[in-house]
């Protein structure tokens, strides 16, 4: 038995310590918004935080999570009010949506280390996780306005 | 059933008023009340409950496309209601649902907006009158003094909500036609909104196919063939059934499914399952000598799909001869979602859940497997983590085979697709070579025209069609066959091969326009280049009679500052196309470093007649370049002994974030026949693309993907 701390909440899973952190979080935890694409770690799709990393939850061992802290997109804000997910539907982001959630978790951590990205530290951050709807030139418009409002919620 | 009495029954099944837009149309009616009658499947497009609650059924299904939003608009203009007052819902399977124009309930061929115009405009107008003249009924106010407004009737000095209407509404006879406002009214229509689904889609409350869930559900991954078209010989499951957490495991005709309570335990099973495979005739496939097979067959005539004049002859008395051959490989489609389908057979009825843009023919395929009726399977679309065309297969691949494996188990199971089973176990837009010569006058003009296609046919294999007309494909010549071009050319000779291969080929965003309009648009910037004149300036030439063509490419020639020389190591390309009623052209700006293209600007001007959303048709720009973009650098499937050599996003290159172009578009402000907009932006991006390479290095590239080709600036 492991425990994992997901948004917030203190979990007991029975998982093979090898299942990766995606399928407890999906299978086991019924979370679904975290997203399967490759398996590989080449889409980005599985894309949570642990202890506040990006990490590709599809090659995350649940071992490596255990006792730690976990957020999925579920947990990236309490009423999808994060300045990203303001931006997202601001700019029409999403088309399908699939790969959404892992683009928002990596921004996320983008934003938080970095709160002016240019245009270089958004293809560095981002390059990682594929949209096969091609909405990469929103979400450069989304996470600039993003860091826009994150510094306006800072000042005032 | 009359029409009235419908409407009651609607009413009572739903508690309020069901307006189905197939209503005015008195013919259709029959139908529509016997299936009404059936059961609680609202086949309806409107539903207004007494509480309210305003739900709108797509007929067609959400994909990334946007019709979750543009569908609403339409039917919300009429029905003058804020979008924020829907609620919006997947149909089920009904034939009220079918297309209009294509019959069956289907979302493909960039088809939906323009299709839907009129219907989702009526079933608004339709349950405004009857709610207003409920409204004057109750209130005893007259007709004319009752207005609408968000959602509201006023009546004199009363005001009533929809909702409370709802139930006298549905009892008034259905007016047959119904006058839909004027250009002027419109509030959403050409101006737009925000994407409805967004809030959902950013904050993981989506449920897509693969999201389903509920008590009891297993999850079944397939070994599937290694070589295309082979078939199990013998299996061996010890190892398999040992795994924690496997239950079953079961053969069905495309392979042996293993079952688990998770993803995670069907996959270790899956690995250590042991198959023989009887490989049959794929396993002598190779991508090597299929082009130099395709290439043989292309240099001869094929079946005519097209032809004036005597090409042949006219060929041989040009001043200039310019001949090329095309190679285009084999893609998958790789939408983010892999397939996925989840079944739950129980007595006498069965129930699906997926995402597909077939959702009546994925009806009777899993009717026929389990021996049912039709409409004893209940299917529910999920939003499609993008579709692409790969979910959309006249056979119901990915559903039949989920049925086969719970019919087989016994239990519901959801079957999910590995990335890898997506690239190895098909389908795909087909292998194509073209082969063209054109002749040339003295003041190079084009004045004969050969040009021999080769490749499998999608319509053929789809099995739903019957026999090509004049073993006739359009999808395999659409985009040469039809081109503006040819109609200058006096002389000319459109031919196909339909070849055959145990290849599971399928319609891919743009079908055979995503070859043609590379052959077409490289080879116009070949003969404006033989020609020593601009390429923008060749085409306008050329596009005398064809003025949506025209409209396009000078709004982006203006736009994008086509006359304007570039920066020094910038180089442009330009490229036009019409592709399912819309006309596109692109320029694009790339540089050359390390023997490979960037491609830094991308600018695109498009005409699909009215734009009824806007920033929609924009976003399906974007998209369409991004798809265009990644299929023309790094496309390709490869063959070797029947194994597809490909296996996920790290040998199958999707562009990213870093290679994604600055992207402008441009809507020509046109009054012309709407036309679609989710699949026309990809065919002339990757010709665009190659013309701008030229421009650099002087070398044509005549096989995609560009990856394959060393490029080096010209000296």
């Amino acid at each position: 038995m492991l425990t994992i701390t997901i948004n917030g909440k203190q979990q007991e899973v029975n998982a093979d310590p090898d299942m990766p952190l995606l399928w407890v979080i999906r299978d086991l935890l019924g979370l679904t918004g975290t997203k399967f694409g490759c398996g590989v770690a080449q889409c980005g799709a599985c894309t949570v935080h642990l202890n506040g990393e990006a990490v590709r939850s599809c090659v995350t061992k649940v071992s490596r999570a255990a006792g730690q802290q976990v957020t999925t997109i579920e947990g990236l804000s309490k009423g999808n009010d994060h300045p990203l997910q303001i931006a997202w539907a601001e700019f029409d982001v999403p088309q399908c949506g699939y790969c959404q959630s892992g683009q928002l978790m990596s921004a996320a951590v983008l934003l938080r280390e970095n709160p002016k990205p240019t245009d270089q530290d958004i293809d560095d951050a981002m390059s990682g996780n594929i949209c096969r709807c091609g909405t990469y030139p929103r979400i450069r418009a989304a996470i600039h306005k993003a860091a826009q409002l994150q510094q306006e919620g800072a000042k005032s | 059933m009359n029409r009235r009495s419908f409407l009651q029954s609607g009413a009572v099944l739903s508690g309020g008023l069901l307006i189905s837009f197939t209503i005015p149309q008195a013919n259709k009616l029959a139908a529509l009340g016997k299936t009404a009658a059936a059961g609680f499947a609202p086949n309806a497009f409107l539903n207004i409950a007494t509480d309210n609650t305003i739900t709108v059924y797509l007929s067609h299904v959400e994909m990334g496309q946007g019709i979750w939003t543009t569908l609403p608009m339409l039917l919300a203009d009429e029905l003058d209601v804020d979008l924020n007052q829907v609620t919006v819902k997947h149909s089920g399977v009904d034939k009220a649902y079918n297309h209009t124009v294509y019959g069956i309930q289907i979302t493909g061929g960039s088809s939906t907006t323009w299709s839907e115009f009129d219907r989702y405009r009526n079933a608004g107008a339709t349950a405004r009158i009857l709610l207003t003249q409920a409204a004057a009924k109750r209130s005893g106010v007259a007709i004319q003094n009752c207005k609408t407004q968000k959602g509201i009737v006023t009546a004199g000095d009363k005001k009533y909500t929809y909702g409370e209407l709802a139930a006298e509404a549905a009892l008034l006879p259905v007016p047959q036609q119904v006058p839909l406002r004027a250009k002027t009214e419109w509030k959403y229509i050409g101006k737009g909104s925000r994407r409805i689904d967004a809030g959902v889609k950013t904050n993981g409350e989506a449920k897509f196919g693969m999201d389903i869930q509920f008590p009891g559900l297993l999850t079944a991954l397939v070994a599937h063939a290694p070589v295309i078209g082979g078939k199990v010989k013998s299996y061996d499951a010890t190892k398999a059934k040992a795994v924690p957490g496997v239950r079953q495991i079961v053969q069905i005709p495309t392979g042996i499914a293993v079952i688990a309570d998770n993803y995670w335990a069907a996959q270790q099973g899956r690995k250590v399952l042991q198959v023989t495979w009887d490989d049959g005739p794929g396993a002598s496939l190779i991508t090597a000598k299929q082009t130099t097979a395709y290439k043989k067959l292309a240099a001869t005539d094929g079946l005519p799909a097209q032809k004036k004049g005597n090409a042949t002859t006219a060929l041989t008395k040009s001043a200039k001869l310019i001949s090329s051959e095309y190679v285009f490989p084999y893609l998958a489609h790789a939408p983010m979602e892999p397939l996925n389908c989840t079944v739950h057979i129980k007595k006498d009825s069965c129930e699906i859940w997926t995402g597909t843009q077939l959702p009546g023919i994925d009806q009777v395929g899993a009717a026929k497997i389990l021996n049912l009726k039709p409409e004893q399977v209940k299917i529910n679309v999920a939003f499609l983590g993008g579709g692409f065309g790969r979910r959309a297969t006249p056979g119901s691949d990915f559903v039949v085979e989920a049925v086969h494996i719970a019919k087989a188990s016994g239990k519901p199971v959801k079957m999910v697709w590995t990335r890898e089973d997506d690239m190895k176990s098909g389908y795909y837009r087909p292998f194509f070579v073209h082969n063209v010569k054109v002749g040339l006058d003295k003041n190079d003009l084009p004045v004969a025209w050969k040009h021999n296609i080769a490749g499998q046919s999608i319509m053929e294999g789809a099995g739903m069609f019957g026999p090509l007309k004049d073993g006739i494909d359009d999808t395999s010549v659409e985009g040469v066959k039809g081109s503006p071009y040819l109609d200058s050319v006096p002389d000319h000779y459109i031919g196909l091969h339909n070849t055959k291969e145990v290849v599971p080929v399928l319609w891919f965003r743009s079908v055979g326009h995503t070859h043609t309009a590379y052959v077409m648009e490289t080879m116009m910037d070949e003969l404006a280049h033989t020609a020593g004149r601009d390429p923008v300036e060749y085409r306008r030439s050329l596009f005398k009679n064809h003025p949506r063509h025209l409209a396009a490419l000078n709004l982006v020639a203006d736009k994008g500052d086509w006359e304007k020389s570039l920066p020094k190591g910038r180089y442009k390309g330009v490229a036009v196309h019409e592709a399912f009623g819309s006309y596109v052209a692109i320029i694009a700006e790339v540089s050359i470093n390390n023997g490979k293209a960037q491609v830094h600007k991308v600018d695109c001007a498009i005409d699909c007649g009215l734009a009824v959303n806007p920033d929609g048709v924009k976003a399906q720009m974007e998209s369409g370049i991004i798809f265009g973009l990644t299929m023309a650098l790094y496309g390709e499937l490869k063959l070797e002994n029947g194994r597809v050599q490909q296996n996920n996003f790290y040998d199958y290159r999707i562009a990213r974030m870093n290679e994604s172009p600055e992207i402008n578009v441009f809507i020509v402000d046109s009054n012309e026949k709407m036309g679609g907009a989710g699949e026309c932006a990809v065919p002339p991006t990757a010709p665009a693309i190659v013309n701008a390479i030229f421009a650099a290095t002087g070398k044509r590239i005549y096989n995609l993907p560009i990856m394959n080709t060393k490029l080096t600036l010209k000296a």
